[in-house]
């Protein structure tokens, strides 16, 4: 039987070289929830969603002590498969970052590293995740056309496809719509909603009104330290902690 | 960070719901003193005043839609208002009971009363005072005032029961006062109300102070 919670993270410490990135950070992400994590620039909301996944390996200062139990299993345990745990936790992040690539190729690039190779089932994949992020109608008659001819919305949404492709249990999105119009921004925020029901998805947002509107959960970051984490609608309605008050109305520094 | 619009925009309105509940509070006392003095005059005027009071809620009202639609509040700010929109329609309810005890004052003219309106008074200051300690207690966010009009109600509540027991007593040893009993029944039901009202409004600032509505 699958845990109840996907994520249970205890006494996170993370540094960059001499900096304190992270400081005993303690949070559980429910599974199929939208978890929101929010705070000022720079507090390490964005370094905390990247030890979910391990790409703050790609950082050579980078050092990380504590618990991060995925499924019940240690990511930073030196046996962990990093390959396989970021097919099972993707990511999409801020900017719609599509490859050079054509429409279909961007989906089933994942697969294919990973080894599908059955045309069928790259096609069912291709049409199965476009149809998942409501793009499918959009770009079924172009397929084979360079993503990069998508609009900044599709680009985004594609990426979310591309994601999803994997057969990931949590997506991570660092900021997914900050640079998209309040258009597309809906739509994705829509998409997220209905996503829930399969995955697990963990949003950085600097959009208080976004976490508000989407996220079951919320955690407010503060100089590298979880202030304040409850339900969106305690947080949002009648938050615990004075600077969480004082950050989310707008009355912060 | 402030936010120095948002600040400056809860502070007009909040500057509003004092005035109107000055407005209200002094109405009351007006009420008893056109009905004690037999004043038609000042009934009428008490009766025209209360259209003030009505405007007052819809300008307030306006100010907390606007606030609303262009800041977006959360959290304590978001409270604060929805509180005060609760608020301006309970101190417009007690301006119209005000309103209907002057036109009970207008019915009395020209009679004379069969007793002295010791009760009623009471009643009325008590109310009045409840009103305006209801606003200071939100104002101030004074929790040990609105836990103080909680208990004056409870004596309202008590007076009234008392003066209705009194009252159909009277109706019942003679006849002919039965009118004015009646008649007096029904301003005290509307006093009771007002205080009744003003309670309502300590639990909106127990809300705003604490998040839930909780009184013990």
């Amino acid at each position: 039987m699958q845990k109840e919670n996907v994520f249970e993270i205890e006494n996170l410490n993370l540094h960059y070289g001499a900096f304190q990135a992270l400081i005993d950070v303690g949070i559980i992400i429910p599974r199929q929830r939208i978890t929101a994590l929010i705070g000022p620039s720079g507090c390490g909301k964005s370094t905390f969603i990247r030890t979910l996944n391990r790409m703050n390996d790609l950082i050579p200062s980078c050092r990380v002590e504590g618990k991060v139990m995925f499924d019940g299993e240690d990511i930073y345990d030196k046996a962990c498969d990093v390959i396989a745990l970021r097919k099972k936790v993707g990511m999409v992040f801020q900017r719609p970052n599509p490859f050079p690539k054509t429409v279909y190729e961007n989906v089933v690039y994942g697969p294919k590293i990973h080894g599908e190779k059955n045309k069928d089932r790259l096609d069912e994949i291709v049409e199965r995740t476009l149809k998942e992020v409501a793009l499918w109608d959009e770009v079924k008659n172009r397929l084979n056309k360079s993503a990069l001819g998508l609009s900044g919305g599709q680009q985004q949404r594609l990426c979310i496809a591309r994601a999803l492709a994997v057969g990931p249990e949590v997506v991570l999105m660092d900021e997914p719509t900050s640079a998209l119009d309040p258009i597309a921004t809906l739509k994705i925020e829509e998409l997220m909603s209905g996503l829930c029901e399969n995955y697990t998805i963990v949003i950085v947002t600097h959009n208080m009104q976004q976490a508000a509107r989407i996220s079951d959960f919320t955690a407010f970051f503060l100089n590298g330290v979880i202030v304040e984490t409850d339900t969106t609608e305690k947080i949002f309605a009648n938050p615990a902690n004075t600077k969480t008050e004082e950050y989310i109305t707008g009355r912060f520094g | 960070m402030a936010r120095p619009i948002l600040e400056a925009e809860l502070k007009d309105i909040g500057e509003g719901v004092i005035a109107m509940g000055a407005l209200v509070e002094s109405t009351i006392s007006t009420a008893i003193r056109t009905l004690k003095e037999r004043d038609p005059d000042a009934a009428r005027a008490l009766i025209i005043e209360d259209e003030r009071i009505d405007d007052m809620e819809d300008e307030i009202n306006e100010l907390c839609l606007r606030f609303l639609a262009t800041q977006q509040p959360v959290a304590g700010d978001l409270r604060y208002v929805i509180s005060i929109m609760k608020i301006i329609r309970d101190l417009e309810r007690i301006g119209d009971h005000c309103e209907d005890i002057a036109k009970y004052t207008l019915r009395f003219e020209k009679e004379e009363c069969f007793k002295e309106l010791i009760d009623i008074q009471r009643m009325a200051d008590m109310a009045s005072r409840m009103v305006k300690n209801a606003i200071d207690a939100f104002v101030h966010r004074d929790l040990r005032l609105a836990r103080k009009v909680w208990k004056a109600d409870e004596e309202v509540d008590e007076i009234f029961r008392d003066l209705h027991d009194e009252l159909l007593e009277f109706a019942e040893k003679d006849s002919k006062n039965a009118k004015q009993c009646i008649m007096l029944l029904f301003i005290a039901a509307h006093l009771e109300r007002i205080a009744d009202y003003a309670t309502n409004i300590c639990e909106e600032a127990v809300f705003v102070m604490e998040g839930a509505i909780e009184m013990e």
